[in-house]
């Protein structure tokens, strides 16, 4: 029997492209990505109580979190041009970061247990961001002790940026960190969400 | 600026498929679909920003389709112009099989939230669509699924931590 499609099969070719089909293509092309070490950059979307969260992770580790007010698409756009094009849904990398993030947020999971991609972040930031975890669950620390944990008591406003631009929000607790005066100083995925995490931890 | 390659299979998906559908029987067809977009993402950071990218992948659909179609039968496909050199087909799975081996043992309901939560990547109110029931017993089906692993010798999670 021939193959290829005749008269017979135009019916078939006409049919609408079912989107469970393209699903599996999908699956089937995240998992040869994978295999051949193409898939530079995977991605997934998680819902959660701060909304939803873009969850990136080269094969170094996650690499990036992001809050639905930051513009998820803007973001993965960003990362195609800092890091690779090559990106792709793929949850599978990302099931052991989404599954400790369901349990943060059940309050049964206190520390992160991650392999993290820190490559976007450099310098003074970078320093930064890596001593954030020092902060215990449920603790704050103001923007000035952190300046003082890294050695630098004078670059508060710098500490200030370093939270701001923190690509791992929420497993680089950059939440933590407050104001002098007790009020929240800012937040990356919004004041909302910042007092939504202390509280969560909170209690 | 170069979108995410995601986004390019977005866009041309249907497209390819149907490409691919002219030229060969489902199954093939199937075939050549991944394999266009395997080469497509291998090549796309190399692509011109300002290149054609439906008339590129159309390009490499045509061309795996008869790559497809020459290892699957003798018989050559008459086109127009000359195949490139064969692809190897064949696209190696990863290896999941202790974290599936661990899920098959879930209880039917919380085996299916875990597949659709971490296999699929939906959220639970796209999961309570699908299986039915509120958004709220999925999160807990969820939840139950979550300690049966953590029990499980070497579950999805990797950290013993359960008293937080």
């Amino acid at each position: 029997m021939d193959d290829r499609p005749g008269n017979d099969d135009l019916a078939t070719l006409r049919a609408p492209v079912d989107a469970a089909e393209l699903a599996s293509l999908h699956r089937r092309l995240e998992r040869a990505a994978q295999a051949d070490g193409l898939l530079d950059v995977a991605y997934r979307v998680l819902d959660s109580p701060v909304g939803d969260l873009l969850l990136a992770a080269t094969p170094g580790g996650l690499v990036r979190i992001a809050f639905a007010n930051e513009g998820h698409d803007e973001v993965l756009e960003s990362l195609a041009s800092t890091l690779s094009p090559r990106i792709l849904h793929a949850p599978g990398r990302l099931d052991v970061a989404a599954c400790e993030l369901d349990e943060y947020f059940e309050r049964r999971r206190q520390v992160f247990d991650l392999d993290l991609d820190r490559s976007l972040s450099k310098g003074f930031r970078a320093l930064v961001q890596r001593r954030l975890p020092e902060i215990a669950y449920g603790r704050t620390r103001t923007y000035g002790e952190v300046a003082e944990i890294v050695g630098n008591p004078r670059a508060v406003r710098a500490v200030g940026s370093a939270c701001a631009t923190n690509p791992l929000p929420i497993v680089v607790p950059c939440h933590r960190v407050v104001r002098a005066d007790g009020s929240l100083g800012g937040y990356i995925g919004g004041l909302d969400a910042k007092a939504r995490l202390l509280e969560l931890e909170a209690a | 600026m170069k979108q995410p390659f995601e986004a390019v299979v977005e866009h041309h998906a249907t497209t390819v498929l149907r490409v691919c559908r002219s030229m060969l029987a489902v199954d093939d067809a199937d075939d050549a679909w991944s394999e266009t977009f395997l080469a497509a993402l291998r090549a796309y950071p190399d692509l011109p920003e300002q290149a054609n990218v439906e008339a590129w992948l159309v390009t490499i659909a045509r061309r795996k389709a008869i790559d497809v179609h020459r290892a699957a039968h003798r018989d050559p496909l008459p086109v127009a112009e000359l195949p490139e050199t064969p692809t190897e087909l064949g696209l190696p799975g990863v290896d999941d099989t202790g974290f599936r081996e661990i899920v098959l043992e879930l209880p039917e309901r919380q085996r299916q939230v875990v597949t659709y939560r971490y296999g699929a990547g939906m959220s639970y109110s796209e999961i309570a669509a699908v299986l039915g029931g509120s958004v709220d017993a999925t999160r807990r089906a969820a939840a139950d699924a979550r300690k049966n692993l953590r029990k499980a010798p070497s579950g999805v999670s990797r950290q013993e931590d359960e008293h937080g």
